[in-house]
């Protein structure tokens, strides 16, 4: 069979495999195609650096044009992973430096990127077009000033929401006068002011350019000297949405984004003055995505700013919008498909907006297409989930954080248990759940027995026992990533479900149950995961073997334990013991 | 709910919520009505099986004696630590998520009538109308969604804090550096907060005598308020002393950009500046033990003692 077809019609073929799930099935049809389909694969994924090793993916790949990696685990977001954990990118930018001298891009996202990665990747890949940094840090705008600098056909520099030691804003000037090939620069994260002049320059001479997403200081009088200039943008993102109120410098941002055709996502806002929301009005009606997550705009600025864009598909908003303006957006956007409403006090136990679980019910129940939803509240039943739950059986992410812990229904005072049951019941194609309020192992049973697609689970403060994770590893087939925190859960249904967790990228759990000897055990008996226990407050064998560790995160791994750990992480494999007599005289010091 | 976790009713609940179609071996009845723990520890072990539902009776390998090496990939491995029982254990287990949360400052051996029900909302809410205790890393956002109510202008934003790593602070997005950096500053029995320029002084020394030099004046005259006008020979009243190290009648704390309280000095100057959002000056009286541990720097007020 395999000699059937020569070897260059079946790269032909696969060539038009651009997913990644699709290429492995063909690469496990047979030998020859294993071959054939590694020699041409042209863009790697990798979703846990750690899971293997540059070598090992340089040796099948030889030929790879794009490498995306992640780093930390998804808690990083939340300072749940000590400083100094991992994710240290520099060794990969090493190996694939003298593997793909033909790179052209490079995706990381929580990954620690110093300057010296930068300026490597500036000076290795003569053919670079596009870099991504998306929650990563621990690089300086010197290493930025690198690419720039370097890199004579970038396409694409996105620093994401990444941590950016800033030392100046003149890295933008190092894009030399002949670069003309940018298409998406965001530099939304950065803080100190880039040169405007030389960002204007560089917005004139890029004729390609589709997305602009500047940082907080650039001001909003200079913003029609660059909408001016590029009229084709497609997505921007503005600086400080905030002048003091004059109408030369309204009707000059009016115009600016009359003459933006093309314009279909805004984002930025910081410092909102409602009064400058109309001079965007001329744009609304094409718009699909809006992040006015920083604006802290209250209705009805917001809430008519938002109706009038009755083609949005996607928006990020701050719990401004309050009920009132949420129940409008489900009568104006009926192609949303996406709805993040953030919190904008968290901290405060009182609401200071009245925004509750009846503005999720009402844009669930108006917008048909709704389904990706992120949610912060105060108060939610379970009647407002079955309502949710029935309106919307297309969901397919769902993100929901009462901001109290183990809130109960606040009708009923009963857990959350049959709300979020009725989600997973329904929505059938339900990817992604994260869960908060009161919730018992009933919860668990629930999505153990109908979240058969779930890919992701976040869990946190939630549960009564171990049978609450064991519903989770041994009934969800698909689950990839599961996260938890501060749950009951102990070392029955983890070592019941050893061989579960070879089939996920990873597991991680803090302030739970999950003893010391557990994870030894774990790690002796599983050599194919890494099981790492972060233990800030001093190694984990200084106590009984039955003491609960700190954090622990498991993920599997064909690279092996890794060596880059940091004093307060330990690795639980067949030489544990010994690995942790050297790291206790090392921390002895 | 149920009380799921309380002994007597454990196990014929834990059968319960086992569903049907898995093949669940349990054991015969007369076993059931054994009270003692290896019994329970018995039926517990056949309930659990691989992920694939592939359930095996593997239990006749495994010991009482919690011997590690009859770990098998598919069977149910028992309980290691000495506790008979499996209520005991849902007990402890619930510790470090309720010390986690900061609810209960007891001892790590919770009172098992308080917690037998850990989930109740009886008992919660009781604790839920204090106020909530900060809890590291919730509510799940980033670092620079954070504070946004409070306007830009009082963000605290040095140059100091670009100079060096920034990984404390968060606050990316507002960056412009103001020429100041007043944060406010309130004191245990003073209703009438200040405010501080931090910029003003580059040690915690400083900010020291800066408070003191603030508060000395109107404690004096609060002192004089409630003492019915015994005018204080000192001009202007007491010096306040002892704020860095605890040794004085009060202490200084503040409040960084993720909503913890922390005591002053554990980090560099430059590092606080750029994650201080407020100060307090509180009776050192009035302080929870602290816990020195090594959380990167810091030292919460909030986590209770191990």
């Amino acid at each position: 069979m395999a000699q059937s077809f020569p070897e260059d019609v079946l790269e032909h073929v696969f060539s038009f495999l651009n997913y990644d799930k699709d290429r492995n099935a063909v690469s496990l049809v047979c030998k020859s195609w294993y071959e054939i389909e590694r020699l041409c694969r042209r863009r790697i994924f990798i979703g846990n650096c750690y899971a293997v090793s540059p070598e090992i993916v340089i040796r099948r790949f030889p030929d790879v044009r794009a490498v995306e990696l992640k780093g930390k685990p998804h808690f990083a977001d939340f300072n749940l992973v000590p400083e100094g954990w991992g994710g240290y990118v520099y060794p990969w930018i090493v190996s694939l430096a003298r593997a793909y001298p033909w790179l052209e891009e490079i995706k990381l996202k929580r990954m620690v990127v110093t300057d010296e990665s930068l300026e490597l990747i500036s000076k290795s890949f003569k053919n670079f077009k596009v870099l991504v940094l998306l929650s990563c840090e621990g690089f300086t705008t010197d290493g930025l000033a690198s690419i720039a600098a370097n890199c004579r056909n970038l396409r694409e520099l996105d620093l994401g929401e990444s941590e950016v030691e800033d030392l100046s804003g003149h890295w933008l000037s190092h894009f030399p006068d002949n670069c003309t090939s940018l298409v998406s620069l965001n530099i939304s994260c950065l803080g100190s002011e880039v040169s405007f002049c030389a960002l204007e320059r560089l917005v004139a001479r890029c004729p390609n350019l589709k997305t602009l997403r500047l940082n907080r200081a650039v001001p909003l009088e200079k913003l029609p000297n660059l909408l001016c200039r590029a009229p084709q943008l497609v997505e921007l993102g503005t600086g400080a949405y905030s002048a003091e109120i004059q109408s030369d410098i309204f009707s000059n941002l009016a115009e600016a984004f009359l003459g933006c055709k093309q314009l279909k996502g805004l984002s930025g806002f910081w410092d909102v003055v409602p009064a400058y929301l109309p001079a965007m009005y001329s744009v609304c009606s094409r718009i699909t995505s809006l992040n006015l997550s920083y604006a802290t705009a209250q209705n009805p600025e917001l809430v008519h700013f938002v109706s009038q864009c009755s083609n949005l598909q996607r928006l990020w908003v701050l719990d401004y919008i309050e009920d009132a303006g949420l129940e409008a957006l489900a009568a104006s956007c009926k192609d949303l498909h996406e709805l993040r409403v953030f919190p904008s006090d968290p901290f405060d136990a009182e609401a200071n907006v009245s925004l509750t679980e009846q503005g999720l019910v009402a844009v669930s129940e108006g917008c048909p297409k709704l389904q990706s939803v992120l949610y912060f509240c105060r108060q939610m039943s379970n009647a407002a989930l079955v309502a949710i739950a029935r309106s919307r059986p297309n969901m397919i992410r769902f993100r929901l954080c009462i901001i109290e812990p183990r809130a109960p229904d606040y009708l009923t005072l009963e857990p959350l248990d049959t709300g979020f049951g009725a989600i997973v019941e329904n929505c059938k194609e339900l990817r992604r759940l994260s869960m908060s309020g009161l919730l018992t192992d009933r919860v668990f049973e629930y999505i153990g027995t109908h979240a058969k697609k779930l890919e992701m689970l976040s869990i946190a403060f939630a549960g009564d026992s171990d049978l609450g994770l064991h519903h989770v590893l041994s009934g969800c087939e698909s689950l990839r990533k599961l996260e938890i925190r501060d749950c009951p859960f102990g070392d029955k249904a983890l070592l019941a479900n050893a061989t579960k967790l070879e089939t996920m990228r990873s597991l991680w759990m803090s302030s739970c149950s999950v003893s010391f000897g557990a994870c030894k055990l774990l790690g002796q008996k599983m050599p194919r995961l890494n099981v790492e226990v972060i233990n800030e407050r001093g190694p984990p064998d200084s106590g009984p073997e039955s003491c609960p560790v700190e954090k622990l995160y498991v993920y599997r791994t064909i690279a092996g334990p890794r060596v880059d750990m940091p004093g307060f992480v330990w690795t639980m494999d067949e030489q544990v013991s010994s690995s942790l007599s050297r790291v206790t005289e090392r921390r002895g010091d | 709910m149920e009380g799921y976790s309380r002994k007597d009713e454990g196990c014929p609940q834990l059968l319960d919520l086992i569903p049907k179609e898995k093949e669940w071996l349990t054991k015969s009845a007369e076993e059931k009505q054994t009270r003692n723990g290896s019994s329970e520890e018995k039926q517990l072990e056949l309930r659990l099986g691989p992920p694939n539902g592939d359930w095996t009776i593997k239990n006749k390998n495994i010991s009482r004696e919690k011997d590690h090496e009859s770990l098998l990939p598919f069977g149910y491995f028992s309980p290691w630590s000495s506790s008979s029982g499996y209520q005991v254990k849902s007990q402890k287990q619930t510790t470090p998520f309720l010390q986690a949360h900061g609810q209960l400052k007891e001892s790590s051996q919770p009172n098992p009538a308080k917690t037998a029900v850990p989930n109740s909302s009886s008992s919660s809410s009781a604790q839920k109308r204090t106020a909530p205790t900060p809890v590291v890393g919730w509510p799940p956002i980033r670092s620079f969604r954070k504070n946004l109510a409070n306007g830009s202008s009082s963000k605290p934003v040095s140059e100091s804090q670009n100079a060096v790593g920034s990984k404390i602070s968060s606050e990316k997005p507002i960056e412009n550096s103001p020429k100041n950096l007043l944060v406010k500053i309130n004191m245990d029995g003073v209703p009438i907060g200040r405010k501080v320029d931090l910029k003003e002084h580059d040690s915690y020394e400083k900010l020291s005598f800066a408070v003191d030099e603030l508060f000395r004046g109107l404690l004096a005259a609060q002192s004089n308020f409630s003492a019915g006008g015994i005018k204080n020979d000192e001009d202007g009243g007491k010096a306040i002393t002892g704020l860095l190290d605890g040794s004085g009648e009060y202490t200084l704390v503040y409040e960084d950009n993720e909503g913890d309280r922390l005591l002053i000095g554990d980090v560099p100057w430059h590092m606080f500046v750029s994650s201080v959002k407020r100060l307090r000056v509180l009776k050192s009286s009035e302080l929870p033990t602290l816990c020195r541990g090594r959380k990167h720097g810091k030292r919460s007020l909030d986590t209770s003692p191990k």
